[in-house]
């Protein structure tokens, strides 16, 4: 099979590469910055430019799209024309090009009101009520993706899948910045710590991914939520993934009211600066780590033929050898 | 008042919640007067019925109340709901309709729709007598009649003559049914939980002005209150009709918290129709089809209570796990319960020991030595036994008939033993409701089981009358002038038994009467009434007499109150030890010593809770209270899961003493019977081991699937994790007043579901895994918390341990919440180190651990934990929400 992964250069894009690369499908690349995937063709352009694009999908028989603008700041525009319009314009180059698969990598945000999420399914996309911009941004996409979906024998076939916060050894998004604030005692715990949080390990978002391409044709239309399946409380994610990398666990804790509040005024003040990077607290984030978010993975693993091989314990170990590794000299 | 306009029927307003605009039919049909008029009804409308469900709504609603019936059809049924004429969306005909012309009213429209074939009538409110009369009119085609909050007669003692009366008061009529819609919302106020506010304005839609509310204000107007009103006759005839139903089958479902047909009128009907089937739902007020699950319950009425072919009511006779070796024991030869008492060769042995009290606030505190004790009270059989028949015969002459229920609230001993023989005696039914139940629960039994006696403490009597408890009212435990007077108690036990001394006594009760009615302890959900009849007591006291081998020269100390009235009829000596019997936890080791020194005792009855604190107390004991102690054969204690630790510490209090633990419920005791040595034995497992069922008792389990749900027929197989039931000669009889409990209870005939499970082993022992509405339900399959909290608790520093699911159904998370020692000071996260220990010995994946001060147990027995809570508690720290303390 001919594959096109876009957003390969990440922990998550690139481990689907490979692993496509790896089982003998003809993979190619795009994104910006070079993606380093032996074996994969690369196309290196902007989401949003329509000659990229079609240099990209030709002949491809499935697209896995999971380059996105992800951030908990900045503005609307640019999560806009990465996310919203990039999407749009590959769905498009993709129906011309005649591509028969298209597996669109989502988020469980783009369904999230802002209220727990105890073992909730995979409800539709709701850009009106999404809680900040990326998460709008991804709403919109998966509608127009979804949009798109015609079945097999009559266009493309569709499926949206919604990863839950996947990690592992070289992940610079989440395992990054948690390691780094804390090395920094910038990590606190928002009351107790004890809201459960459903996490992907990577290499289960990884063949997760994978089987929604080989599944695409059978259960076209549909968004799956791919997590481990194991919530846990935040403060025992959290303490695992510092104890793995060797640094002191969170021992502060801020009361919700004080995150929340401090969150949205740091917001304002980065805004206020211009700065680029995140702030170290914002009211999303607050609220993402004071709530629960869980899933009912019945459908996802019934649909897709998949479950996740790598338990939790066995990710926290595998990320402590990582580090272990890394800090070998 | 103004003249009644007139105006056609009309279809209601589309959009209204729950109601589908194809049941809504116009329908011409003469009247009473022969004058066509048009009704608007609902009406399922299949063809092919086998029969029909007439639906008649009452003052101020419409056929909408019965939506969810008609959207739920029962299978085979066409359901039809009628707006009454003047009311909903029916014609108002300008003219007013007393009960006679509505009844033919009915009648002319049955007859325009051809409803031929069987019919079950189905009323609320006022609509009852409309629906009553037509059902006595149309005998031959009458199947079956289903009655909710509705009423034939003015019950005496009822206050709604008055508030009739206030409301018919020229101007305050018009005013609140007609002028203003004031009735209505009254009516839609009484919905228990309130109605959501778009239902609220469906049943205002078809009274939305005057014009169309004459027919309200005509219908309060028709309720006769007096011999001269114009309906009074009609109403009579339904009333006194009622007593030609004795072959109809008769359903009566009713919301107990309706402030205007409060139980005095479901008690009316049920002594109209002696032979209904009865629910009422705890909680639910007027609007019943609102407030409760109606439609569910008459549709299991329908297929069980009304199936036609007999053939379907026997049901399977599976065969379950039992003692092979149990004697057959035909119920007719059984001794009645009475028996022993009478026993002229027991008359010098004494019966019952009465320990004096040691104080105050005695429990707390252990008894210093030199302290004053005072001589136990000692009532011998033959003193027994004519306290029994004077006090049958003085109840009698009280006016106590065979069948009437009498409650008995009084402390274990002497006196509550003699009264409830007495009961038993002369076939007057005791309402035993122990302290256990706290106030509430108490209110709430007693207002379920309505007992026409009461027979009280002082304490008991005050609150009787604080909180409204039924029952004329008879003094126990030396109440004063000014207590009876305070609370209208006229006699007392002394002086009934002083009257019945020179009395005849009545026959005696056949074995098929009915006897008590206990209730369960409401650990999950609100207590429950069970009905048990002479011959289940007696085959329950032979039950224990054989698994316990029970002999004339063995003597038992009851720590557990219920048990202390066995004593008697198995003709043993029997003694409470001096306890608070509400608080089994205030056993001292010493007050147990001195109730087994005073009588010599060979067998102790006591509960985990009880035992615990008796262990930690018994370190003070002197060498003859350890030598009265050791003179113990057999040690039984039930209630909850005991761990094994405390029965091996035990064993140092009574070194000769066999422990046991009998395993059972409210509803059937005992099932199944362990010793320690067999606890031992059977080891470690998915459960708790209750041991093999004891003589007479089978054992059968109901598989679950993966919601949990007990469906899976009957199977005695080693392994499989279910419901277990149970099938013996002392099951319950029943569930009082409650008709789709005890439906549920006994879906297989013959057999008891217990609502707990567990698995049968390949030796034929019974493992308890937990109660069936607390089985974790993950994504991986079903969990069970006993199994689990066992292995927890066998950590170092754990004092109680619970497995909670949290999550929907089919794909919950499993947390385990424990209490620590020492006590952990809030609620909240375990400690990571604890999370670990607790994955490293539970074998499925457990998603939190929870710590907690303490977790809630049950009051009777201090020891049943409440799950349900604590998984409420768990949601919602593990939401990220504050929760506090469980």
């Amino acid at each position: 099979m001919r594959v096109l992964v876009t957003g390969a250069s990440g922990m998550y894009g690139g481990g689907v590469a490979r692993a496509l690369v790896e089982r003998g499908d003809e993979v190619t690349v795009l994104q910006r910055r070079p993606a380093g995937v032996p074996g994969a063709l690369e196309v290196r352009g902007d989401i949003t430019d329509p000659g990229a694009l079609a240099r990209a999908v030709a002949a491809q028989d499935a697209i896995i799209h999971l380059a996105a603008r992800v951030a908990v700041v900045g503005e609307w525009p640019e999560f806009e024309r990465i996310n919203v319009h990039g999407t749009a314009a590959l769905i498009d180059a993709a129906r011309h090009a005649g591509v028969g698969r298209f597996v669109f990598v989502s988020s469980p945000s783009v369904a999230h009101r802002g209220e727990a999420l105890v073992g909730a399914r995979a409800e539709p996309a709701d850009p009106d009520r999404a809680r900040g911009n990326y998460a709008r941004s991804k709403a919109m996409a998966e509608r127009i993706a979804l949009a798109a979906d015609r079945g097999p024998g009559q266009g493309m076939s569709v499926v949206a899948i919604r990863p839950h916060l996947v990690w592992g050894p070289g992940d610079t998004q989440l395992i990054g910045r948690i390691v780094e604030r804390a090395r920094t005692g910038r990590l606190a715990l928002i009351d107790q710590g004890a809201a459960l949080i459903d996490t992907t390990y990577v290499d289960n978002a990884v063949e997760a991914t994978v089987a929604a391409v080989d599944r695409c044709e059978d259960v076209h239309g549909r968004a799956f939520v791919i997590s481990n399946g194991e919530p846990r409380p935040v403060r025992e994610i959290l303490t695992e993934v510092c104890r793995a990398a060797g640094v002191e666990p969170p021992r502060r804790r801020v009361p919700f009211r004080v995150a929340h509040a401090g969150g949205a005024a740091a917001e304002a003040v980065w805004r206020g600066l211009g700065r680029e990077d995140d702030p170290p607290m914002t009211a999303f984030l607050a609220e993402q780590l004071a709530t629960a978010h869980w899933f009912d993975q019945r459908e996802t693993m019934a649909a897709l033929e998949w479950s996740p091989r790598v338990p939790l314990a066995e990710g926290f170990e595998r990320l402590s050898r990582a580090y272990q590794d890394a800090a070998a000299p | 008042m103004s003249s009644a306009p007139r105006a056609p029927a009309t279809l209601p307003p589309p959009g209204l919640p729950g109601l589908d605009p194809s049941w809504s039919r116009l329908v011409t049909a003469p009247d009473a007067d022969g004058i066509g008029r048009t009704w608007h009804v609902l009406d399922t409308g299949q063809p092919d019925a086998a029969g029909t469900l007439l639906c008649v709504h009452g003052n101020p609603t419409w056929s909408y109340l019965w939506r969810g019936l008609l959207a739920s059809a029962p299978a085979g049924w066409r359901v039809v709901a009628v707006d009454q004429l003047e009311m909903g969306f029916s014609e108002r005909t300008g003219s007013a309709r007393g009960l006679q012309r509505r009844i033919d009213d009915l009648g002319g429209l049955t007859e325009t729709l051809g409803i031929a074939g069987p019919v079950i009538t189905v009323a609320h409110d006022w609509g009852g007598p409309v629906s009553l009369g037509w059902a006595l009119a149309h005998r031959e085609q009458l199947a079956g009649i289903v009655l909710t909050n509705t009423a034939v007669h003015q019950p005496e003692g009822s206050p709604a003559p008055r508030l009739i009366r206030m409301a018919r008061t020229p101007g305050v009529l018009d005013a609140s049914c007609v002028r203003t819609s004031a009735f209505i919302r009254g009516a839609l106020a009484m919905a228990r939980p309130p109605l959501p506010s778009e239902v609220q304005d469906a049943y205002h839609a078809p009274y939305l002005d005057a014009d169309r509310r004459h027919g309200i204000g005509g219908f309060v107007r028709d309720i006769p209150l007096e011999a001269s009103h114009p309906s009074a006759a009609a109403l009579d005839a339904v009333a006194d009709g009622l007593g030609t139903l004795a072959d109809v089958p008769v359903l009566l479902l009713w919301g107990p918290s309706d402030p205007v047909f409060s139980d005095l009128y479901l008690h009316d009907l049920e002594a109209r129709l002696p032979h209904a089937a009865v629910h009422r739902f705890a909680g639910a007020s007027h609007l019943v089809p609102e407030d409760a699950e109606v439609a569910g319950t008459l549709t299991r009425w329908l297929g069980t209570d009304l199936a036609v072919d007999g053939a379907d009511l026997a049901g399977p006779a599976e065969s379950g796990v039992s003692d092979t070796d149990a004697p057959p024991s035909p119920s007719g030869r059984r001794q009645p319960l009475w028996a022993a008492i009478e026993d002229p060769t027991r008359a010098e042995f004494p019966a019952i020991v009465e320990m004096p009290a040691v104080g105050g606030r005695r429990f707390a505190r252990p008894v210093r030595d030199g302290a004053p004790v005072a001589e136990p009270t000692v009532l011998s059989f033959g003193e027994l036994a004519e306290h029994v028949r004077h006090l049958a015969a003085g109840l009698v002459d009280l006016g106590v008939a065979p069948g009437d229920r009498v409650a008995l609230l009084v402390t274990p001993g002497i006196e509550l033993a003699t009264a409830i023989y007495a009961c038993w005696r002369i076939g007057a039914v005791a309402v035993v409701a122990d302290a256990g139940l706290g106030a509430k629960g108490i209110t709430g039994a007693l207002k379920s089981a309505a007992p026409d006696h009461l027979v009280g403490i002082p304490r008991a009597l005050l609150a009787a009358r604080a909180l409204g408890w039924p029952g004329q009212r008879i003094a126990a435990g030396g109440a004063d002038d000014r207590v009876r007077r305070l609370t209208g108690t006229r006699t007392s036990l002394d002086e009934l038994r002083a009257r019945g001394a020179s009395l005849p006594l009545p026959p005696t009760p056949s074995a098929d009467a009915e006897a008590v009615v206990v209730f369960t302890s409401g650990a999950t959900g609100a207590a429950k009434g069970v009905v048990y009849r002479h011959h289940q007591l007696q085959a329950q006291r032979d039950a224990l007499m054989a698994v316990y081998e029970i002999a004339p020269d063995d003597r038992l100390v009851a720590a557990f109150a219920p048990f202390a009235l066995y004593g008697p009829t198995m003709g043993i000596t029997s003694v409470v030890p001096d306890m608070d019997v509400t608080a089994p936890s205030t056993l001292q080791a010493q007050a147990l010593a001195d109730a087994a020194t005073a009588i010599g005792a060979t067998l102790v009855f006591a509960s985990p809770a009880a035992l615990v604190n008796v262990v930690a107390t018994a370190t003070d004991l002197d060498p003859s209270s350890l030598d009265a102690l050791a003179n113990v054969r057999l040690l039984m204690s039930a209630g909850a899961p005991i761990p094994p630790e405390l029965l091996r510490k035990v064993g140092a209090v009574m070194p000769n003493a066999e422990p046991h633990t009998p395993y059972g419920m409210t509803e059937a005791l005992p099932v199944a019977d362990i010793s320690l040595e067999g606890i031992e034995a059977a080891g470690t497992g998915d459960g708790v081991c209750v041991g093999t069922p004891v003589p007479g008792v089978e054992i059968a389990i109901s598989p679950i699937d993966e919601l949990g749900r007990a469906d899976g027929a009957l199977t005695a197989e080693p392994d499989i994790t279910g419901e277990i039931c149970v099938r013996a000669d002392h099951v319950k009889d029943r569930y009082d007043r409650l008709y789709a409990t005890e439906a549920a209870s006994s879906r297989d005939a013959g057999w008891h579901r217990s609502g707990d499970v567990g698995h049968l082993d390949e030796h034929g022992r019974l493992w308890v895994e937990g109660r069936l509405v607390h089985v974790i339900t993950t994504a991986a399959g079903v969990v069970t918390p006993v199994g689990i909290e066992r292995r927890v608790e066998g950590l170092p520093h754990i004092r109680l341990a619970a497995a909670v699911g949290v999550g929907p159904p089919g794909t919950q998370q499993l947390v385990v919440v424990v209490s620590t020692d020492p006590t952990a000071p809030n609620g909240g996260l375990g400690p990571r180190s604890l999370a670990a220990a607790v994955r490293r010995v539970v074998d499925v994946p457990v998603a939190a651990v929870l710590v907690a001060p303490s977790l809630p147990v049950d009051i009777r027995h201090n020891s049943k934990i409440d799950r349900a809570r604590l998984a409420d508690w768990a949601t919602k720290v593990l939401a990220g929400e504050r929760a506090g303390t469980p």
